[in-house]
């Protein structure tokens, strides 16, 4: 398959999706396709639901309706005839496996090496060989910049070494897509550059990234499409200069002024 | 206030600015005569323990180094040890079944604490060495099913067995909750950014909160263990010949009821001050909030290695 068709695939298909929080409705159908090999942006004010949405994808939250597909799978539901059934742990688990996500807190586990947190999951979760997985994750910390970092732990390390660890961590499962939620907001602001060039260079190498983000320049020059969102609803979706350069909606037009 | 004088304003301007400042205290009296009253005590308490022929000394030193009260204070510690171990494996299970997602299960953990810390572990003691009066025989069947053991009651129950039992079940209850503290004081994102790379939660519960959630469990813990090291005392009720037991087996040959109440008693402060010197190297260790503790448990690892 050459790059090309895999460019036009879709890896993420979420059809209508809508989930509440109680009597809070915070996504009100959405519909959104994310092809192979590209990176969406999603953009919008805080509450949008931009970061529930992306908490659907590997089924951190459960949707209430709607379809979402990655891979061509249904996460979290196997449907038999014209029943869904919920997945055990074990299948949720399984698919999991294949999405990367990056917190926005990091998340690093602070008793464990910049190394061993990043050898964590494939030796636990696939029984891989130490020795292997040890050489993946030096090469992956090598990648992120962090090669003489290795044997530290993640309160010896800058914000930005540790998101950059987190990154890491998640491709050491190898998955087919990465999430990012709002990777660079709990940075300080000479941090950030550091993270946003190791997401640069990942999106290089054809990587399928989902980014919530607030860094408009990221979205500019990295994504190939940007999804803005507002109150539960996909307001505009488009490529960067279309979206950011020339929004056709009003809200959108409002949020852009705001942060530019 | 007084006024000053316009000499004495001028005087203490003349001073230079960043002499050292010479002033009288602040005199509270009320704490110098509390003190005075603590030490009169104290000097009435050591004047009594030196001079009181009833407190018989020399009876004491004979028996503290008596093969049975040491026997005692051997299975005093012995059940100390293993009423403590079953009671994290067990108190470490109560804790984590409220995060099951089965209300039975969350239901049965509340109960079980609920039922545990609510009676005096002097009856549950009592009602376990008595149990053959409530079951004759222990019989494991299936159900409505054939018999597949059966065992008199009495021969289960021996005070040992009773003891365990008493201390070991209400012991958990208490470890329940200062573990279930623990595992909630672990961020929710460690365990989503397990859940998010794939691990199970029985595995990052292993791996992932549990060994986080040590950092908050064994200060706690070891003042747990301190309060059981006494508490195992009550155990005499049920004639298990422990420290305390050990002592009024003797003195109700002898009648020499305070010097062996003291001699216990000494037992039972050295063992407690060995347990709280632990107890605050662990609490240097683990109770900081900062994380560098991890990095020392490394070099602990690695000079052990």
């Amino acid at each position: 398959m050459s790059a090309i068709t895999d460019r036009q695939r879709p890896l993420v298909e979420a059809s209508n999706i809508r989930k509440s929080f109680g009597h809070l409705e915070v996504l009100k159908g959405i519909d959104m396709v994310v092809e192979q090999g590209t990176v969406s942006c999603l953009l919008g004010p805080s509450g949008s639901g931009k970061s529930t949405f992306l908490r659907c994808i590997n089924h951190l939250e459960k949707v209430n309706s709607g379809r979402l597909l990655v891979d061509g799978e249904l996460i979290g539901y196997r449907q038999r005839g014209n029943k869904l059934y919920e997945m055990k742990e074990r299948e949720v688990v399984a698919q999991r496996q294949k999405i990367g996500m990056v917190f926005q807190r990091f998340n690093l586990f602070p008793h464990m090496t910049a190394l061993e947190n990043v050898m964590e999951a494939p030796v636990l979760v696939h029984k891989e060989n130490r020795a292997v997985v040890e050489e993946r994750a030096r090469r992956l910390l090598d990648r992120v910049g962090l090669g003489n970092r290795v044997n530290n732990f993640p309160s010896q390390l800058s914000g930005g070494q540790q998101q950059r660890v987190a990154i890491a961590r998640a491709l050491a499962m190898e998955p087919k897509l990465m999430l990012f939620d709002e990777p660079t907001s709990a940075l300080d602001p000479e941090l950030v550059g550091e993270v946003l060039d190791v997401m640069k260079e990942l999106a290089e190498t054809g990587m399928t990234m989902i980014v919530v983000t607030h860094e408009i320049n990221f979205a500019k020059e990295v994504g190939d499409k940007v999804v803005f969102m507002d109150d539960g609803y996909v307001v505009e979706t488009g490529t960067p200069e279309q979206v950011l350069g020339n929004p056709q909606e009003a809200r959108t037009k409002s949020f852009l002024s705001k942060v530019l | 206030m007084e006024t000053m004088t316009p000499t004495q304003a001028a005087a203490i301007k003349e001073r230079e600015p960043d002499a050292a400042i010479v002033a009288v205290p602040v005199r509270n009296y009320g704490t110098a005569v509390a003190a005075a009253i603590v030490l009169i005590i104290a000097a009435a308490i050591g004047y009594s323990l030196l001079t009181n022929p009833n407190f018989q000394w020399g009876v004491v030193a004979g028996y503290v180094f008596s093969p049975v009260i040491l026997q005692g204070l051997g299975r005093t510690l012995l059940l100390t040890v293993i009423t403590m171990v079953l009671a994290v494996i067990l108190g470490t299970g109560l804790a984590i079944a409220p995060r099951s997602k089965n209300p039975v299960l969350r239901m049965a953990s509340q109960a079980y604490i609920w039922f545990f810390r609510g009676t005096p572990v002097l009856v549950q003691l009592i009602f376990w060495y008595n149990l053959s009066a409530l079951y004759q025989y222990v019989v494991l069947q299936v159900p409505f099913g054939p018999e597949l053991f059966r065992i008199d009651t009495n021969s289960l129950i021996t005070p040992w067995t009773a003891a365990l039992l008493g201390l070991v079940l209400n012991e958990a209850a208490y470890m329940a909750e200062i573990i279930r503290a623990g595992i909630g004081s672990v961020d929710n994102g460690q365990q989503e950014a397990a859940s998010a790379l794939g691990i199970s939660k029985s595995q990052s519960m292993r791996r992932i909160i549990l060994p986080q959630a040590m950092r908050v469990v064994i200060p706690p813990t070891a003042n747990e263990t301190i309060n059981l090291l006494k508490v195992t005392s009550l155990v005499s009720v049920i004639t298990l010949p422990e420290l305390l037991y050990s002592a009024q087996i003797i003195y109700s040959r002898t009648f020499e009821t305070i010097p062996l109440l003291i001699v216990a008693s000494l037992w039972y402060l050295a063992i407690t001050t060995v347990l709280t010197i632990g107890q605050n190297y662990m609490e240097r260790k683990y109770g900081r909030g900062n994380l560098p503790t991890a990095v020392k448990m490394k070099r602990i690892k690695r000079i052990l290695r």
